[in-house]
């Protein structure tokens, strides 16, 4: 079949460089159904981008739901599945609320989960893929990394309550040093217990030039093996020709409820908010009563159509 | 280039002499015209006025890499940034205020006249009170005089305005001040910038950000 490239807007170009890349290291296509019964959704709202769903009634009477995720309907849909580990790859369209506007959106979501015995080793792989996946959109591009069992173990050692913990987290994503201070005071939190989260919500930076004052900090809590595992995650970048744009950012936190070990999100010049978001989610799993393991990411591509593409070049290796 | 979000008004000059002091001049600022944008190459940056609740948007949409925002705003809007540190500066507090002679009566809906609609919803449900929001966008204070509300929500500094009107303070809600936010994406693409300006800012509030 003959056609012409230009056609294509910067988001088809998109989706056919990442669909090429995944299905090279072995991914497989994920096609599902454009609707979902609610009630998966109603279980699990908090692991959704926003609360809103948009539902209907079937012709039989039950509440189905336009898809506003993707990876509940895989795992959920990929519960009796026999294979060790499954690879999967999906290009979607979610229907989510726009912030902006605070109306319904159809957005164009690619990403790919990575579910069963996962081990260290897929967890490197989808790093990179991650990582890779960023550089096929554009060349100016930040992949930033945290750990969720690290941060944890920060949180648990300032001694806090629940509801403050949850306020501290909020601040550890607003990289709001001063926040967690205020908080720590108010509820009668001695500085010794919380300058190493506040110093570590400041540290930002190259994974090489950071990751000794991580380790520095965690030893200074007792979390040295939740600074290990995030080293050892970070190993699969060693011989990563773009390592300077692989950086550790303890301001990346997700829902602990699902989400558990690397988390990371990706940014493109020129686009304001992360075009990428995933992480390790096995709390998530057990929730769904499935005792896999799990990790995955999302490309959201409703902003990237302002990217310049013919300057930044989506590239593929075709 | 450093693209920069001042709030229009008395709290974005004390600001932007933070900047200037910071090594991030723009003298083209000073001068007295109705310009609302200035560029200085030689410092990299490029500062503009802006409406002080419409700071958050210019910064999460990313039209602006950093700015300043009071306390009351990131609260009520809760954009999508981050918050890098306090200022010190712009000091008020969020409180609810009503006529001398107020008392609540808990067996009526209380009928709160605010700007502040999301910290009004969120203070009144924290308390488990019954209320009904009035959204208004000026001269709050006339609210409970005229009848249209019990209490108002609203930003306290002097409270001047409040005793000419017959109004006093019940409670405060919250201390405000003004804050330096940043885009999540400029944060990082711009880091240098961004810390520079962090670092200069934080050594003038004698504050340790780190």
């Amino acid at each position: 079949m003959d056609f012409d490239y230009s056609v294509l807007d910067n988001n088809e170009k998109i989706i056919f460089a990442l669909r090429s890349l995944y299905s090279k290291r072995g991914y497989k296509k994920f096609r599902m159904s454009k609707f979902e019964e609610y009630d998966l959704y109603s279980r699990n709202k908090d692991f959704l981008l926003s609360d809103s769903v948009i539902t209907f009634t079937d012709t039989n009477g039950k509440l189905l739901a336009l898809k506003p995720d993707v990876t509940l309907s895989i795992i959920k849909n990929n519960r009796y599945s026999d294979e060790k580990i499954q690879k999967l790859y999906y290009n979607e369209n979610v229907y989510r609320v726009s912030k902006g506007t605070n109306t319904f959106k159809e957005i164009m979501q690619a990403g790919l989960e990575c579910i069963g015995d996962v081990d260290d080793s897929c967890i490197g792989e989808v790093l990179l893929l991650a990582a890779e996946s960023l550089g096929r959109i554009s060349g100016d591009y930040v992949l930033d990394i945290s750990h969720l069992d690290l941060l944890s173990a920060f949180i648990d050692y300032t001694g806090c309550e629940r509801e403050t913990a949850k306020q501290l987290i909020k601040c550890i994503g607003e990289k709001n040093a001063h926040g967690i201070e205020e908080i720590c005071l108010a509820n009668e939190i001695s500085p010794d217990k919380f300058n190493p989260l506040k110093k570590l919500v400041t540290v930002y930076g190259s994974a090489l030039e950071t990751l000794p004052v991580i380790k520095e900090l965690a030893a200074c809590v007792g979390a040295q093996d939740a600074a290990e595992s995030l080293e050892k995650a970070l190993s699969v970048f060693d011989g990563y020709a773009e390592k300077d744009k692989i950086h550790i950012d303890m301001s990346v936190t997700g829902d602990m409820k699902y989400y558990n070990g690397v988390v990371f999100k990706g940014f493109i010049k020129g686009v304001p908010g992360f075009v990428l978001s995933g992480g390790q989610y096995d709390r998530l799993m057990s929730r769904l009563h499935n005792n896999s393991k799990a990790i995955g990411f999302a490309v959201y591509l409703d902003m990237l159509n302002e990217l310049n593409i013919n300057e930044n070049g989506v590239t593929d290796d075709e | 280039m450093l693209n920069v979000a001042l709030p229009k008004g008395r709290l974005g000059e004390k600001v932007y002499e933070m900047f200037e002091k910071a090594g991030f001049d723009c003298p083209s600022i000073r001068e007295n015209s109705r310009k609302l944008i200035f560029e200085n190459e030689k410092s990299s940056v490029r500062y503009f006025w802006v409406k002080p609740s419409d700071v958050p948007v210019y910064v999460e949409r990313g039209a602006a890499d950093i700015g300043v925002a009071g306390k009351d705003i990131l609260l009520e809007y809760e954009p999508d940034v981050y918050e890098l540190l306090d200022l010190d500066i712009g000091k008020c507090r969020m409180a609810v205020a009503a006529p001398e002679d107020f008392r609540d009566d808990p067996s009526k809906t209380l009928k709160v006249a605010t700007k502040f609609s999301r910290i009004a919803r969120e203070y009144y449900s924290s308390t488990g009170r019954d209320i009904d929001i009035i959204h208004l966008n000026g001269s709050i204070e006339i609210a409970p005089i005229l009848g249209l509300s019990d209490v108002i929500v609203d930003i306290v500094e002097t409270g001047v305005t409040l005793r000419e009107n017959n109004l006093k303070v019940f409670e405060t809600i919250f201390p405000i001040s003004a804050r330096l936010i940043a885009n999540k994406s400029s944060f990082k693409f711009k880091n240098d910038l961004c810390e520079k300006v962090l670092k200069e800012l934080a050594f003038q509030t004698g504050r340790d950000n780190k």
